[in-house]
């Protein structure tokens, strides 16, 4: 695109107008049909209402669509992204827990809200290494061991709830230690904490992939690995960090989904995460065969999901039976910007259309 | 004119495609019981007239006659129906399934309870015998040999399609000399039956022994007709190349010769480099300041050799030095560290990222020698985009326009600028003119003098002998995946095209 | 000698899984005395009834080089859907019938997406998976149990064992070794079979040898959606009652059990018999677990992901030997 197309055009094939487009057409329903939907009031100090709950909701998904984002970018998928969260929150949750481990808190001293075994920072940061950790082990997997992404991570997704649940002995770990629950739950000049993540994680994402190479390096080797490889870039290494970061994104999303309901479920933190991250990121114009990709379109997105969920909510639909739509909905979204598929879909059309003869 | 011999008769055969144009007005004509070679280099035009006739491209112009009847061919469905087979170079049958299923799959026959193994595998036996070929057609296809799978090709052909027209894309770049043997007998006994075979190769012992015509094109149109007998070899390798042996003009030579001083230092050094079935064991010098010039046909070696000098392989003899030190890791990034740049044969599936845009190709190399964390600014990264669009001349609107988007020759350009960013001091080039417009191809060539007066080193690879002889100081003949030859710049064409004959 | 050597060569996979399948039994019968009373052995057909099933039609998809990521969801979507239906009177055979037919529906539109619209299998299989379970939760939130008679008969009922005083088997664990009968007459006997081990192997060529392409990819999917709906009524059968979270992870399983059995994520080699036994691999290992007591369930996740990581990483090396070679 030259300086010389016009702004309309330029701002219709902007990858964020579809997604914000989308994200009005929700907005202005609720508008419609459930005007208190924007209230928002002060308690307590800080600001309250639906769109707080949005955003304290939206704050993990937006940061595995980070993650995923990338991962996507290079040309893969990660299916583990549910695992990851899981696997690190419970990291964090036996190290809290006062008796050090999986051992279920019933006592009412071990349940003291100023007690914690492990220094909170020092939670924080195996929460991080852990994920990172899982990332790396499906990086290896995918750019080392030569195995598809969809195999590989499926492995972790499955045997990966399996570690969580080691790991808490199958217990639900519930967390009494409050300066734990800030992450979720705190508020920093009225604005929730969760907000404050996503966005250092998005700078430091911005700064990573858009002023040092990787982010150009990422989206060459998602467009064309040979090329790429005979530039002199080290496909491998790139598809590396792009798993190890999903990691890092899917273990700070745990720590606030942990903070957020103050336990850790192995079982059902992060369920279906994936499905939403995939959503997220290909409802941004990024192609599931990689190539270009866009990390605001990917926040937008995450957004559209929990602005759309929310709204349910309020209209008493339960968040499962949202499930099946969603899934339909990616797969619309995916043929949508499929060229191929739009290309098929045209001459289907045009064949069961009118003829229009010359004549007419 | 004995038309009615005639199975088959292509007539002004014209394909475009954007950006080039594959076929102009191209005849073809098949007898039966013929076996026809297709000759010409990469680029000539051959696999287009085959798409043309096995229904894979509807030319723009032209005709196509089967036993004296117009024919449109529809699909590569079509075109088997019609009776014309294909046997390409990648066998194009499924290995895990027997030889038996391979040849009947489609067709096989059935008893009450389902396939009947019994008459399949008795039939396709019988078949394989025909062909003087005895194995076990219960064995999976994988088990066997290349050669033998195409005999399996080709009785699949015969057998299930009542080929009347055989066509052999490349039958022999895998087999052995026993096993072309074997090949050549199948197809006399085809030959016998009245079945006419295309023979496409580029190796022109094969034609003369095998073939009774040859038809030989160049950059998309018909050089000739000939009948093997009456065509010498040498006249053959002439009218691939665009030589013509009794008027040997005279090649201007625009570089300098002057320019060559005696004792200059070698730069880049191959001892003994080879990568087994790839590449035989070379020795050659690469002096700073001069032009190298490698001639071959396809097949030959010379991008092999290339991607070794560049790291794609690594080589598993011998060893190659750079300004006397020794490379002991292959890679493409440990090239670009050393000064080394690869313009590669495919341009669009090892050059160009395609999606990326013009500034973004070009500072792609360079940004991968700085690293991940030495950025190279937008508003540098536009700089050194713009100086190289203006000194390659570069034609486009902006920056910013995808490389996709653009014709082969500027595609070219931007790989070049992409390398030359990267100043390297050794920069090969390998079929750099191919495929593109007859503008450019001279921009091109004036470039590369350019940069060797500039005092870079070059490795020149082409199929077009002009370009060679115009801009080498030294040219390498490469034949058979070894180096045949070696002369100063100044050689005639005569002798180069000797020894890639072999006789020389 | 020569015909052996073949036989070796051409069914060494097979052989190896068989092999391993009676070593982990035999090492389990040595652990654990109790397991080698032969209820055992025929528990375990019990307790991989549906997973065999499933298995069997993934082993299929597998072949052609795709993957069915749906499966686990398919068979929640059944246990549900026959539980309302059940709930609301419906007779229990047209209930069975409506199920195979909703599962060959599903499969068809997946397949037609997959191959029309050329969009990835794993991502169509995968959206598929939470499109069934959604669904699933649609009809019911929480768990709805069945109380039909003939499903209660089916499930209760045991079938002695001849010859094996005390041993018997339920009729739902017939299903499984019925299908894999049908399911190797399908493979070696028919067109579709030898077509999606062609396809499996080389799509191109299969299309340029005129199979019918299309019609067998969108087959195979439509077979194994068939596949997840009939475990699905086996598993709403043991289970008597439907859910949309049920069997999570299952396809995990059944890909491992298929991998295990020999078969090869990229396609056009391996057969359903290893596939049963890589079910009963993973049934032993559960069953060895259940034995050993002091190990929690959750170790089976981790072994079966264990165990496919390792097939799998053994048949890349192979793929890379025969790819240099």
């Amino acid at each position: 695109m030259n300086n010389n197309t016009p702004l309309i055009k330029r701002i219709r094939e902007n990858r964020l107008f579809w997604p914000l487009v989308a994200l009005a057409l929700i907005f202005i329903f609720d508008a419609i049909f459930s005007p208190g939907f924007f209230k928002l009031g002060i308690l307590d100090g800080h600001l309250f209402g639906n769109l707080i709950d949005v955003f304290n909701n939206a704050a993990p998904l937006m940061l595995v669509a980070l993650g995923m984002t990338l991962v996507i970018a290079t040309g893969g998928v990660d299916l583990s992204v549910g695992a990851v969260i899981a696997i690190s929150a419970a990291m964090g949750s036996v190290l809290i827990n006062p008796v050090l481990g999986n051992v279920q808190i019933t006592n009412a001293v071990a349940a003291d809200p100023n007690l914690t075994h492990t220094p909170l920072w020092l939670v924080v940061v195996v929460t991080m290494l852990a994920g990172t950790l899982c990332g790396l082990w499906n990086g290896m997997l995918v750019s080392r061991g030569k195995i598809s992404p969809m195999v590989a991570t499926l492995i972790l997704m499955v045997a990966g709830r399996g570690i969580a649940q080691l790991i808490t002995n199958g217990q639900i770990m519930t967390v009494y230690y409050t300066p734990y629950f800030w992450f979720g739950n705190g508020f920093i000049l009225g604005l929730p904490v969760s907000i404050y993540i996503v966005a250092i994680v998005y700078i430091l994402a911005w700064l990573l992939v858009r002023k040092t190479s990787i982010g150009l390096f990422i989206e060459s080797v998602g467009l064309n690995s040979k090329s790429t490889y005979y530039s002199g870039i080290s496909e491998k290494n790139v598809k590396l960090f792009a798993y190890a970061f999903c990691g890092f994104c899917g273990a700070i999303a745990g720590l606030i989904l942990g903070s957020y309901i103050h336990a850790i479920d192995a079982n059902n933190i992060g369920l279906n995460y994936e499905l939403d991250a995939i959503f997220a990121v290909v409802i941004g114009g990024t192609l599931m065969s990689g190539g270009r990709f866009s990390l605001l379109a990917s926040v937008v997105g995450a957004l559209i999901i929990w602005t759309f969920t929310i709204t349910m909510y309020i209209f008493g639909v339960p968040a499962n039976a949202l499930l099946a739509g969603r899934a339909v909905l990616v797969l619309v979204v995916i043929l949508l910007y499929s060229d191929y598929a739009r290309l098929i879909l045209n001459r289907f059309v045009e064949r069961k259309g009118p003829r229009h003869d010359a004549t007419n | 004119m004995a038309d009615s011999q005639n199975i088959l008769s292509m007539k002004g055969i014209t394909k475009s495609f954007p950006g080039v144009v594959a076929l102009e007005d191209v005849d073809f004509s098949l007898r039966k019981g013929e076996v026809h070679a297709l000759i010409g280099e990469n680029g000539a035009g051959k696999s287009t007239l085959i798409k043309a006739l096995t229904g894979v491209e509807h030319p723009d112009a032209g005709s196509i006659e089967l036993d004296g009847k117009l024919i449109q061919v529809r699909s590569p469905q079509h075109s088997q129906e019609l009776g014309i087979s294909t046997v390409y170079q990648e066998i194009n049958l499924c290995t895990n399934i027997s030889v038996a299923e391979n040849i009947m799959l489609g067709f096989e026959p059935h008893n009450f309870s389902g396939i009947d193994w019994k008459k399949m595998n008795a039939l396709a036996s019988q078949a394989m015998k025909r062909l003087d070929v005895d194995i076990d057609v219960t064995q999976p296809l994988g088990n066997f040999s290349v050669a033998i799978q195409q005999m399996v090709a080709i009785v699949r052909s015969l057998e299930v399609a009542s080929a009347k027209i055989l066509i052999l894309d490349e039958p022999t770049s895998s087999l052995d000399v026993n096993e072309t043997d074997q090949l050549f007998g199948v197809i006399r006994k085809l030959k016998g039956e009245g079945i006419g075979i295309v023979f496409i190769t580029h190796f022109l012992d094969q034609v003369y022994e095998i073939a009774d015509r040859i038809t030989v094109l160049r950059n998309g149109k018909l050089v000739g007709t000939y009948n093997t007998a009456s065509l010498p070899r040498i006249e053959l390798i002439g009218k691939m190349l665009g030589r013509s042996l009794t008027e040997l003009d005279e090649v201007s030579k625009t570089k300098q010769k002057s320019e060559q001083k005696k004792d200059k230092e070698i730069l880049v050094e191959a001892k003994g480099l080879g990568l087994t079935g790839s590449i035989e064991p070379i020795d050659f010098e690469l002096k700073f300041n001069e032009v190298v010039g490698f001639a071959g046909l396809l097949g030959s070696g010379r991008t092999e050799l290339a991607n070794l000098i560049f790291g794609i392989d690594t080589p598993d003899t011998g060893s190659l030095t750079i300004r006397g030190k020794k490379i002991s890791h292959f890679s493409p990034l440990a090239s670009l560290e050393n000064g080394i740049a690869l313009c590669p044969e495919d341009r669009k599936a090892e050059g160009i990222v395609g999606d990326l845009t013009i500034r973004e190709n070009i500072i792609l190399a360079l940004q991968a020698r700085y690293g991940w964390f030495k950025f190279i600014g937008t508003q540098k990264q536009y700089e050194i985009a713009e100086k190289y669009i203006k000194l390659l001349g570069i034609a486009t609107p902006s920056p910013d326009q995808l490389v996709k988007n653009l014709s082969g020759g500027n595609q070219q350009k931007v790989i070049l600028a992409r390398w030359l960013a990267t100043d390297p001091q050794v920069l090969i080039l390998d079929e750099p003119t191919r495929g593109i417009d007859v503008g450019a191809k001279a921009e091109i060539q004036k470039l590369v003098l350019q940069l060797a007066q500039e005092g870079k080193s070059i490795i020149f690879i082409s199929s077009e002998l002009e370009e060679v002889l115009r801009t080498s100081h030294r040219i390498v003949v490469m034949r058979d995946h070894k180096k045949a030859a070696e002369y100063p710049g100044d050689v005639d064409d005569h002798t180069i095209i000797q020894t890639m004959a072999g006789i020389l | 000698m020569q015909r052996i050597k073949f036989f070796l060569i051409n069914n060494g996979p097979l052989l190896t899984t068989i092999t391993i399948f009676v070593l982990v039994y035999v090492a389990g019968g040595r652990l654990y005395p109790a397991m080698q009373k032969p209820q055992v052995f025929f528990n375990l057909f019990i307790n991989t009834a549906a997973l065999l099933i499933v298995s069997i039609g993934m082993t299929f998809v597998i072949l052609t080089k795709g993957i069915d990521l749906s499966v686990a969801g398919m068979i929640a979507l059944t246990s549900a859907a026959s539980a309302a239906l059940l709930v609301n009177g419906f007779n229990p055979v047209v209930v069975m019938l409506l199920m195979l037919l909703m599962g060959i529906v599903f499969g068809i539109a997946m397949g037609s997406i997959i191959h029309y619209l050329k969009v990835e299998p794993f991502i169509v299989t995968l959206m598929g998976l939470f499109f069934a379970r959604g669904m699933a939760f649609i009809i019911t939130l929480s768990s709805l149990t069945i109380k039909d008679p003939v499903y209660r008969y089916l499930a209760l009922t045991k079938l002695p064992i001849p010859l094996f005083a005390k041993a018997y088997v339920y009729i739902p664990s017939l299903v499984g070794p019925v299908l894999l009968l049908v399911a190797i007459y399908l493979a070696n006997f028919t067109r579709f079979g030898r077509t999606v081990y062609a396809i499996g192997n080389n799509e191109q060529s299969a299309m340029l040898m005129g199979l019918p392409v299309a019609r067998t990819k969108i087959a195979v999917y439509a077979f194994g959606g068939f596949c997840s709906a009939l475990a699905g009524i086996v598993f709403s059968i043991s289970l008597l009652s439907g859910y949309g979270g049920y069997a999570p992870g299952m396809e995990l399983d059944a890909i491992a059990s298929v991998v295990i059995g020999g078969t090869m994520l990229t396609g056009g080699v391996g057969n359903v018999i290893g596939t049963l036994f890589g079910v009963l691999i993973n049934g032993t290992i559960v069953s060895i677990l259940q034995f050993n007591g002091t190990l929690s369930s959750w170790w089976t996740r981790i072994g079966v992901g264990a165990l496919t990581l390792i097939f799998i990483g053994i048949q890349s090396l192979f793929y890379m030997r025969k790819k240099h070679s």
